[in-house]
């Protein structure tokens, strides 16, 4: 399909507000101002009809069954967009807040921040909360920055991070960004030992992070020996809650020991993802951290009326100009009131549920590397087809033709030819079976007719692209100078 | 229970084949002396009462004041088509686009994204965008320390100071030196930035128009920088990049924004998303998502994420950076926006917002004992001294129904007294009047 660059036609009117009655020439000298900036020229209807067939050349929950492992793509109900859509809150310039007296013009959002703030504590019986980092990741590296801040007020010298070998690629990253060094500790049978924990567990570590269940779907049972030791070093444990999905009313991290978390809002708590974010990332930590969270705080007075807190001096200061994506935790919060404790227990029940049954049926057909009951998600591989030359990305094309988006492939490292799978609670059971039903049909032309399911997708808007190609030739704007 | 479809009997078949008695039985792994000490949160509610309780909640804000704030964050028109196209939801339930085949609208709008970027800013090449302006301006920071292998950088202190102090948090454990330049009565002080630069410098930060709305020509002073082998990063804000000189034109080797004012509503901070745009020389250093054109096995073309060998899911610490996320919805809003306005759209709402603060301009300074504080050529926002405090100005006019700007002195010691003005296409010559006589009646 043409860009808006290629059906752009000179002249061609869009929706311009009204003529200024100046030149810009008027107030500003020339030698300041530019030519043309290439904005493409196009009609509304142009506009419309080009954006409308673009997504229909996508994949969306609302579309098709995303069970993207680690992801949590579950359904995000219709109500919340109208919510962040309020013009109480959609309309509300962010520095209102900062004008003397004038928390008086934002007391719905200061509430909402503050409400939010204390329904995540409860769901995961952290001390505080802070709604300021945008994304997940964004939630690590202020986690991280937060152990810094902690180890630095208390004149410890420490260097290191400990990562799992099965973490999110993120972890070791944010580490990295913040400035330390970054250390791996191998898994057994899928989980942390405390041996392989002790093998690098010294004086240097600053903290440990961690996701539980892990990325393989499984709970680490060592947990409260893990965290002991971590404690004794005076290292801090993070907390990765891209999985939380698992474990709402099952488990608090904070009751289990660990001192920061962050959540993904748009995995657990109902908030879309729009093809890459905006996500949100808060970060929940235990009291002894609580003096180190960003500016600013919303703080609550006994008369009921909410303001903004700005005298932290162990702050790590800014991470965001704001309060976050506020448009995306309001949605969040939405979901929270909705859901209520059953509501969200429920969850949880429910995407451990279809992420066993799935297993269960899937194990005849498929190699699982650990096959024992896992939590939202499991871990498949397609090493069996592989000795048919299927691999698992040519499993993952085929899975598109069926008309569902595919698993997580690849990930993590240390499983081959893996498969993520993640169906979460909101899908039906007939989703569900003819999922299952699919990726069986598949195994099947694997043996039979192997090179059916290399050409795969043959039902998509294109063709298998080549990546390959991409990374090579880099065309990365309609025009390169 | 909302959102969870399995029925009873469901449930029942599925355990049956799992092989277990009960749900509970699932979670025998967590020990009971892990589970949960509390699970006090509210009993879930209807659709209804969830809609009414956040109607009340969004009551209590006010947002019918009417407002000459800015401080890099404006209330521009949003086209009524920007929500139409962007709440289909193929585009907003979805992931990041990990399987190409099944995510071309995603990505082929990521790319055109790309595109309007790179043109806007007249640079290279664009990233998918980042969290934000502020975010944006760290990581181009961090490129300029990864290219230079240098550790001081060089801030103007008329780069917006919610950007500063951000830029102070997150190199807080990085070893980098920040040395902030003071700004000249609201000016880039372009002298003593450029007699700041030396061979341990990795970049030098302006913004373009600042803080205080002054439009400059950073050229001469990125030649220099360039001369001692240091990079020149350049914050500047899209609307009024229609119609200034360019960051490509001035020699930037990355440009920088908040997408904010275009297709972003206001939404108390958040969210809105961070324009990341870099010369060629610098691509590989550049972090986040990148959409890239390729072909599929007939030779179609088609649109897949590229260079992810910088990415953290590859490199995992050799990383660029951590970032995952980036806002492709928003800059979905901001695309779509920009095709809207188009070429002429998008001047006029720059001209017009220009034309509306030098009338408002006019009209403040017109009255005894305002002056203008900000020197030289300005946009659409500008700053004014008042004979009296501001922050008292701003209190009296809000309680008149108007917000006459932001103060200064909130973020400048010594500069109580200055009121940074801003106007956009939505502010009417009549809401510049009213102000203007109000505030005369005031000080």
């Amino acid at each position: 399909m043409k860009t808006v660059f290629e059906k752009s036609v000179p002249g061609r009117e869009g929706c311009w507000p009204e003529e200024p009655k100046s030149k810009i020439e008027d107030f500003i000298p020339t030698e300041l101002l530019r030519e043309e900036a290439g904005m493409p020229s196009l009609s509304e209807l142009d506009v419309v009809r080009h954006f409308t067939l673009l997504s229909q050349k996508n994949f969306g929950v609302d579309s098709n069954f995303y069970p993207l492992g680690s992801c949590t793509m579950k359904y995000n109900p219709k109500f919340t967009e109208v919510v962040a859509a309020m013009p109480g809150f959609a309309k509300l310039h962010p520095v209102i807040s900062q004008l003397k007296g004038a928390g008086r013009h934002c007391q719905g959002a200061l509430e909402v921040i503050h409400e939010t703030e204390s329904l995540l504590s409860e769901l995961t019986g952290m001390a505080a909360f802070t709604m300021h980092p945008m994304a997940g990741a964004h939630g690590e590296l202020t986690g991280v920055m937060l152990m810094a801040a902690y180890h630095r007020d208390k004149g410890n010298k420490k260097t290191k991070i400990v990562c799992p070998d099965s973490a999110h690629g993120t972890n070791p990253a944010s580490a990295a960004v913040a400035g330390y060094d970054v250390v791996s500790v191998e898994s057994k049978d899928g989980i942390i030992t405390p041996e392989a924990l002790a093998e690098v567990l010294d004086d240097e570590v600053a903290g440990v992070m961690m996701t539980c269940p892990n990325t393989l779907g499984l709970f680490e049972t060592h947990l409260q020996e893990l965290v002991e030791m971590i404690h004794e070093k005076d290292a801090l444990l993070y907390y990765d809650g891209a999985n939380m999905n698992a474990i709402m009313g099952k488990l608090r991290v904070g009751d289990a020991g660990f001192d920061i978390v962050h959540l993904n809002l748009h995995k657990t708590l109902g908030t879309p993802h729009g093809g890459g974010g905006p996500g949100s990332g808060p970060v929940g930590v235990s009291e002894r951290v609580k003096p180190f969270l960003p500016i600013s705080r919303v703080e609550k007075l006994e008369d009921g009326q909410y303001y903004l807190d700005y005298d932290a001096p162990k702050s790590i200061g800014y991470v965001a100009p704001f309060y976050g994506n506020f448009g995306v935790y309001l949605k969040a919060y939405a979901y929270m009131l909705r859901l209520g404790r059953e509501g969200l227990t429920r969850a949880t029940e429910g995407a451990v549920l279809s992420a066993n049954y799935m297993r269960k049926r899937l194990e005849n057909h498929y190699e699982i590397p650990y096959n024992r009951i896992c939590m939202h998600e499991f871990v498949a591989s397609a090493v069996e087809q592989a000795k048919n030359g299927v691999r698992a990305l040519d499993v993952a094309k085929a899975l598109l033709d069926k008309g569902h988006h595919a698993p997580t492939i690849y990930f993590p490292l240390i499983v081959k030819e893996c498969l993520m799978i993640e169906p979460t609670e909101t899908e039906n059971k007939e989703t569900i079976d003819r999922f299952i039903d699919d990726l069986i049909e598949i195994a099947e032309i694997a043996e039979k007719n192997p090179e059916k399911l290399q050409a795969a997708p043959l039902t998509t808007s294109v063709k298998r692209l080549d990546e390959t190609k991409a990374a090579r030739s880099m065309v990365i704007t309609d025009d390169i100078k | 229970m909302p959102y969870v479809p399995h029925s009873p009997e469901e449930i029942r078949e599925m355990l049956d084949v799992i092989g277990v008695d009960s749900v509970e039985d699932l979670f025998a792994e967590i020990p009971a002396e892990l589970r949960p000490k509390s699970f006090a949160l509210p009993k879930g509610k209807s659709e209804m009462a969830v809609l009414q309780q956040l109607g009340e909640m969004a009551a209590k804000n006010t947002t019918d004041l009417t407002s000459f704030l800015g401080a890099g964050f404006y209330d521009h028109f949003i086209p009524t088509a920007v929500d139409a196209l962007s709440s289909r939801s193929e585009f907003y339930t979805a992931y990041t686009p990990y399987q190409p085949e099944s995510s071309q609208g995603t990505l082929q709008a990521i790319f055109e994204y790309q595109t309007a970027m790179a043109r806007l800013m007249d640079m290279d090449y664009a990233n998918a965008s980042v969290y934000d302006g502020g975010s944006a301006l760290y990581e181009a920071t961090l490129m300029a320390v990864r290219k230079t292998r240098r550790r001081k950088i060089i801030v103007s202190e008329a780069l917006n100071p919610i950007y500063r102090v951000m830029l102070d948090s997150y190199t807080t454990n990085l070893n980098l030196e920040l040395v902030t330049v003071p700004h000249n009565h609201g000016r880039t002080n372009v002298k003593s930035i450029t007699a700041a630069v030396d061979k341990d410098t990795a970049a030098v930060i302006v913004q373009n128009p600042n803080f205080f709305g002054s439009v400059n020509d950073f050229t001469e002073m990125f030649a220099a920088v360039h001369e001692h082998k240091a990079l020149a990063i350049m914050s500047t804000y899209p609307v009024m990049q229609s119609v200034l000189k360019t960051p490509g034109q001035m020699g930037a080797d990355i440009a920088v924004a908040d997408g904010q004012s275009i297709g972003q509503p206001l939404s108390f901070g958040g969210p809105y998303l961070g324009i990341m745009t870099c010369s060629k020389a610098l691509v590989r250093q550049m972090p986040g998502r990148i959409a890239g054109r390729t072909e599929d096995e007939d030779g179609k073309p088609g649109y897949v994420l590229t260079i992810q060998a910088r990415e953290q899911h590859i490199r995992r610490q050799k990383a660029t950076s951590n970032i995952c996320s980036n806002q492709a919805l928003c800059a979905l809003r901001t695309l779509i926006h920009l095709c809207l306005l188009g070429e002429e759209g998008l001047r006029r709402t720059a001209i017009l917002s220009v034309e509306r603060a030098h009338y408002a301009a006019e009209r403040l300074t017109a009255i005894n004992g305002v002056e203008m504080f900000t020197k030289g050529p300005f946009g659409n926002e500008f700053a004014v001294s008042l004979p009296v405090n501001a922050f008292e100005v701003i209190d009296k006019l809000t309680e008149r129904g108007i917000i006459p700007g932001f103060p200064v002195g909130r973020y400048y010691e010594g500069f109580e007294n200055v009121l940074l003005v801003a106007c956009t296409e939505k502010t009417t010559e009549e809401q510049i009047g009213i102000f203007a006589e109000i505030l005369r009646g005031t000080i």
